[in-house]
């Protein structure tokens, strides 16, 4: 895979994961083209298109846009379960996942797709695994941290 | 699981997000950002020790605003100090922040690199993996210089924890990506491919990226991974639901794993155990059968994840393409997912029948799906798969059903979207010059393809319409008269003049007999036309006139007053008024003769590639089309040799054989011969310069020939290679594909790819004559031991089509020699020794690098011998692009902004063989004024360097 983005329907990007290097003006680039593509489609329409020489696999759930390029020997219909299961892990580990959850712990976010996915291939597919390991480091910022500061 | 209270709450961190989103404007926005930044900027520079939260706070407002997609250009040394606080989540956001906004900044990568190192040595799995996951998303030179080395052994270390195995094996594979030359796995080859047999499916899951991405660049030293994938898949295929507990997903066990072992297998031929062979059909077959099964659950991801194995196995399969009863399951199962309700399965299944279609096996099969497919590009909602529909009656068009086929497309372009139609009418234009059996329907379905998408008709359709018209005198009365008619529409498309002007200008007289389309009523027809044309297209008008007075004498009166009016004869547009005033003169002072001769009938074109398929490729990239044509070559072989006339299969051989990725080819795609005879109508060339900017006439074929001929000595030895065998050598320095030879007898054409130390390479032998060549037989040879082609298929005879493998042992300067010897009917024994187009340059894997770097690199690279410099003249356009061009063909990666001087041109590379990688630099400044270049390489390896420098100097 060489990038993933999530965004809203409005056209706000919420997360962005590159796996190939490119500049910032490049990325920026790529977003806007490939969010005003994706929002433009209709509902009933293909998962999968082509785009420069890249294939890309979205799916939306809910006020969210999720959107991966992958290359063209790349399988697409797994890449769309990999979305998925990025899903069902934020959803259990939120608990009903909304937009805002990812607006405000985008760090997590973050964290939890570096757990599940890495430079762009899947690390670990076990959904139980995966929150282990992000369990595991909460529970070390508990233990560690003295309880001074509020939470949301 | 009460997640978000779970963490830790950065109180200000929420406040901010929460003010951003209130802003009710991009400037309020923006001024909130800003009041922001600068109270981060004065906590950060205040006289305070901040405290480890507050720091990893900010760092982590300045993410957000820099995510937002603003800019921010401080905070990063506050996040580096925050990588060695041995609180987890001040190091979790200080890594985090480093990931997303990395920095070549060279002090800080230090710092950077120093707290990963303690990470990765401090045996806490949680920080390791930490370390591991920026190293993976930074994947710089750099961390790979740092890292590359120690990587492998965590990765294989007894005592690693698995969730660092993981980690270890897929950071591998991104350092691998960007730094190939660095990531050494030598001695722990084995280890790592035996982590397909490990306990753990994560593991396995994220190892056999990294194995298939090391497999498909060295083949030979992974190749034991194939029987050990295959045992694991089959054991997962073979397992109940519920066997792999958490790695089965929706009922179906480890689809991800089973399609990356699938993946893996593709970059291996069949299995030749044939055990393992035998298992692994067992298990393709399986996958086919359970793709039968009624479905375990009605959740769509039940459905994706078992058609994702099923499709990766078809990839397999048709990968394989041994297997005919496996590839005719394949087309059957995707002929049901055809009219499936589910709108990604009818896109994919019309993908997968596309490669299918190439297939030899599965050809006939996919054909049976004809209307199925037509339906869908009539009916389906989605373009994008009206896309894939089109591309698949594209593939699967042979002459028994290319009249269907057309016609369809025909008509779908009526109505399709602008965004496709420009390709759809190259295909459509190919097909119908591919598979015309009869020239007339060729000639209708072009001129129908202007009529109906006219703007969407490139220059090289309408070029290449009238090229075969010129061709083939049995159409030429047709196309004289159905241009005609077509012109008469009172609204026709000016691609159809031109055409009309080109034809009726040649072929007019064809129909002068008919009073109808007298002479006088072609000429009003046409000029009626000419004030609504573009200066191109008039331009082109007047060379019909000019014709028609020779063609017409009746007309000359008519049209010489029409030259003579002030608005040709005083044109603004110098090219019209130098046409109108030349013409005129002609026509009055030359003799009849003399103006027979000037204007007479254009000669043949001779048969090349067309250069419609060559834009088509150009558009598609080099996948989609080149499978169906090889596969061409294929199927039609028999056909083709010895095939009597110079009928649509030597065009579609043509078309096959070569191709024209210079992006500087003409027109027409003329790339060895100007149009033959062209001398003769040099007064008249306004004709021919419509066409090409006609270079210099190519190596003479007569000459060519005789060479050849009296150089084959009696006996059996292979000819000495020919005298230009050096020069055809230099012409594919920078490309991979074109016509390698050609003479009056035999043509040989070439494609050839290369990845790493290997190669493969396509050899077309095109018989040009009416008869058989009998015995034909081809040789391969190397000078020395250097560079020796593994299994040369080479077969001769009925074949045209040969393919070598090629394997780059060690560095080299002399190209192999291929020998070629047949004989024809009646006439003597043909020998002829070329020199095959296998330099050093083409095993190149251009390397990126930044100008540090690069000057670095440079520095190293001092000592004399590892330097060869030349300074030569300029052979060729100096032209900008054109020397680009020319650099990327050579296999390196270009380097903007290197060079102090932008004039100058920097490129890098390492040259792949087996045994060693070697890395080159290359600048070359040109001169302009001077028309000279200075060249300078320096490599690694004293004789490369050599070896480039004179490989190179022939090429600018």
């Amino acid at each position: 895979m060489q990038f993933m983005l999530l965004f809203s329907r409005q056209g706000k990007l919420r997360l962005q994961k590159w796996y190939v290097p490119l500049s910032d003006k490049e990325k920026k680039k790529i977003t806007r083209e490939l969010v005003q593509t994706v929002l433009a489609r209709k509902p009933k329409m293909c998962s999968f298109l082509e785009w420069r020489d890249l294939k890309i696999v979205y799916k939306r759930y809910a006020s969210l846009y999720f959107c991966c390029a992958i290359e063209d020997q790349d399988n697409e219909l797994i890449t769309l379960e990999i979305i998925h299961r990025y899903v069902e892990l934020l959803d259990k580990y939120f608990g009903s996942v909304c937009e805002l959850d990812i607006i405000f712990n985008f760090e997590k976010a973050y964290f939890i797709l570096d757990e599940f996915l890495l430079g762009g291939e899947a690390q670990e597919t076990s959904k139980k695994n995966v929150l282990k390991a992000i369990e595991q480091a909460d529970l070390l910022q508990e233990v560690r941290y003295t309880p001074n500061h509020s939470h949301v | 699981m009460p997640a978000v209270s779970k963490g830790d709450g950065m109180r200000g961190l929420a406040v901010f997000i929460s003010d951003i989103r209130n802003c009710k404007s991009k400037e309020a926005e923006i001024k909130r950002i800003n009041k922001e930044l600068a109270n981060i900027r004065s906590k950060f520079k205040g006289d305070k020790a901040l405290d480890g939260y507050s720091k990893k706070k900010y760092v982590c407002k300045l993410l957000f605003i820099f995510l937002l997609g603003h800019d921010i250009d401080f905070g990063h040394m506050e996040a580096v100090n925050l990588l060695s606080s041995n609180k987890y989540t001040e190091k979790q956001i200080g890594y985090l922040f480093i990931s997303v906004l990395v920095n070549s900044n060279s002090e800080l990568i230090r710092l950077i690199n120093n707290a990963i190192k303690n990470d990765l040595s401090s045996r806490n799995p949680t920080f390791m993996c930490l370390a591991l996951h920026c190293i993976a998303n930074v994947g710089s030179r750099e961390m790979a210089e740092a890292f590359a080395s120690e990587i492998p052994r965590i990765l294989v270390a007894g005592d690693t924890m698995d969730s660092v195995k993981q980690s270890a094996a897929l950071c591998l594979l991104r350092l691998y990506k960007t730094s190939p030359d660095l990531v050494l796995m030598g001695e722990w080859t084995s280890r790592v491919v035996h982590l397909l047999n490990d306990q753990h499916m994560g593991v396995v899951t994220a190892a056999i990226s990294l194995i298939t991405c090391l497999s498909q660049k060295n083949p030979d030293e992974f190749k034991t991974c194939v029987s050990l994938a295959v045992s694991r898949l089959s054991r997962i295929v073979s397992s109940a639901s519920t066997d792999l507990q958490d790695y089965t997903y929706y009922f179906v066990p480890a689809p991800w794993l089973s399609c990356k072992l699938l993946r893996l297998l593709q970059c291996y031929p069949p299995p030749e155990d044939g055990a393992v062979k035998g298992r692994l059909v067992e298990c393709l077959e399986t996958i086919l059968n359970k793709a039968q099964e009624p479905p375990k659950s009605k959740k769509v991801q039940h459905s994706n994840a078992k058609n994702a194995i099923l499709f990766e196995a078809i990839s397999l399969i048709i990968h394989y393409d041994s297997e005919p009863n496996l590839l005719v399951r394949a087309c059957n199962q995707l002929g049901q997912f055809l009219q499936h309700r589910e709108t990604n399965l009818r896109y994919l299944a019309l993908e997968s029948m596309c490669t299918l279609a190439s297939s030899e096996f599965s050809h006939e099969a996919v054909k049976t799906h004809i209307e199925t497919v037509i339906n869908a590009l009539k009916t389906e909602r989605d373009v994008s798969v009206r896309q894939r529909a089109a591309d698949l009656l594209y593939a699967m068009c042979d002459r028994s059903n290319a009249k269907q086929i057309v016609a369809e497309m025909l008509s779908y372009l009526e109505t399709a979207d602008y965004s496709i139609r420009e390709e759809m009418v190259l295909k459509v234009a190919i097909l119908a010059e591919k598979y015309a059996v009869d020239y007339s329907w060729y000639v209708d379905t072009i001129l129908n393809l202007i009529r109906i998408a006219g703007d969407y008709v490139s220059e090289e359709v309408w070029y290449r319409v009238i090229q075969i018209v010129i061709n083939r005198d049995d159409v030429q009365g047709y196309a004289a008269k159905t241009v005609f008619e077509a012109l008469q529409a009172p609204a026709c498309h000016e691609n159809m003049v031109k055409v009309g002007g080109y034809i009726l200008g040649e072929f007019g007289n064809l129909i002068a007999g008919d009073p109808r389309s007298s002479p006088l009523v072609q000429f009003n027809l046409l000029h009626s036309k000419f004030h609504l044309c573009s200066v191109p297209t008039r331009a082109l008008l007047l060379s019909a006139y000019i014709k028609f007075i020779n063609l017409f004498p009746e007309t000359k009166a008519t049209i010489q007053e029409v030259l003579r009016c002030d608005s040709q004869i005083r044109n603004s547009d110098v090219e019209l008024q130098q046409r109108a005033v030349e013409y005129l003169k002609l026509s009055s002072i030359a003799s009849t003769d003399v103006l027979a001769t000037v204007l007479e009938e254009m000669p043949p074109f001779p048969e090349r590639e067309s250069s419609i398929l060559a834009k088509l490729k150009k558009k598609k990239g080099p996948g989609a089309v080149s499978v169906t044509e090889l596969d061409d070559g294929k199927r039609e072989a028999g056909e083709l040799n010895g095939g009597g006339d110079r009928g649509p299969d030597t065009a579609a051989m043509a078309a096959s054989n070569a191709s024209t990725p210079s992006p500087s080819a003409d027109l027409l795609g003329i790339r060895s011969a100007a149009p033959v005879g062209a001398a003769q109508t040099n007064a008249g060339s306004l004709l021919v310069d419509v066409f090409s900017d006609s270079g210099p006439a190519a190596p003479s074929a007569a000459v060519n020939d005789d060479g050849f001929l009296s150089s084959a000595p009696p006996s059996e030895d292979p000819a000495p290679p020919l005298s230009e065998a050096d020069e055809l050598l230099n012409k594919f320095v920078c490309k991979n594909n074109g016509v390698l030879f050609e003479n009056q007898l035999l043509q040989i054409g070439i494609k050839s790819e290369y990845r790493q130390n290997l190669g493969r390479m396509y050899l077309f032998y095109g018989n040009k004559t009416s008869v058989q060549f009998a015995s034909f037989t081809t040789t391969v040879s190397c000078p020395g031991e250097l560079h020796k082609p593994v299994e040369p298929l080479v077969e001769g005879g009925a074949q045209i089509q040969q393919v070598l493998n090629i394997e780059c042992i060690t560095d080299f300067s002399d190209a192999p020699l291929l020998n070629i010897k047949f004989s024809r009917y009646g006439g003597a024994l043909q020998n002829l020794t070329l020199k095959l187009p296998v330099t050093i340059n083409k095993f190149f894997q251009p390397t990126e690098m930044s100008s540090s770097d690069f000057f670095q690199r440079w520095k190293q690279l001092s000592q004399p011998q590892q330097e060869a410099q030349k300074i030569f003249k300029a052979n060729h356009s100096m032209d900008t692009e054109v020397l680009k061009a020319k650099l990327l063909g050579l296999g390196t990666a270009l380097l903007d902004n290197i060079d102090p001087n932008p004039e100058n041109y920097v490129c890098a590379g390492v040259i792949q063989t087996k045994s060693q990688q070697i890395g080159c630099l290359l600048r070359l400044e040109p001169n302009a004024q001077a028309q000279m270049y200075r060249l300078t390489l320096r490599c690694s390896k004293d004789t490369v360097s050599k070896r480039l420098c004179e490989l190179l100097a022939q090429q600018f």
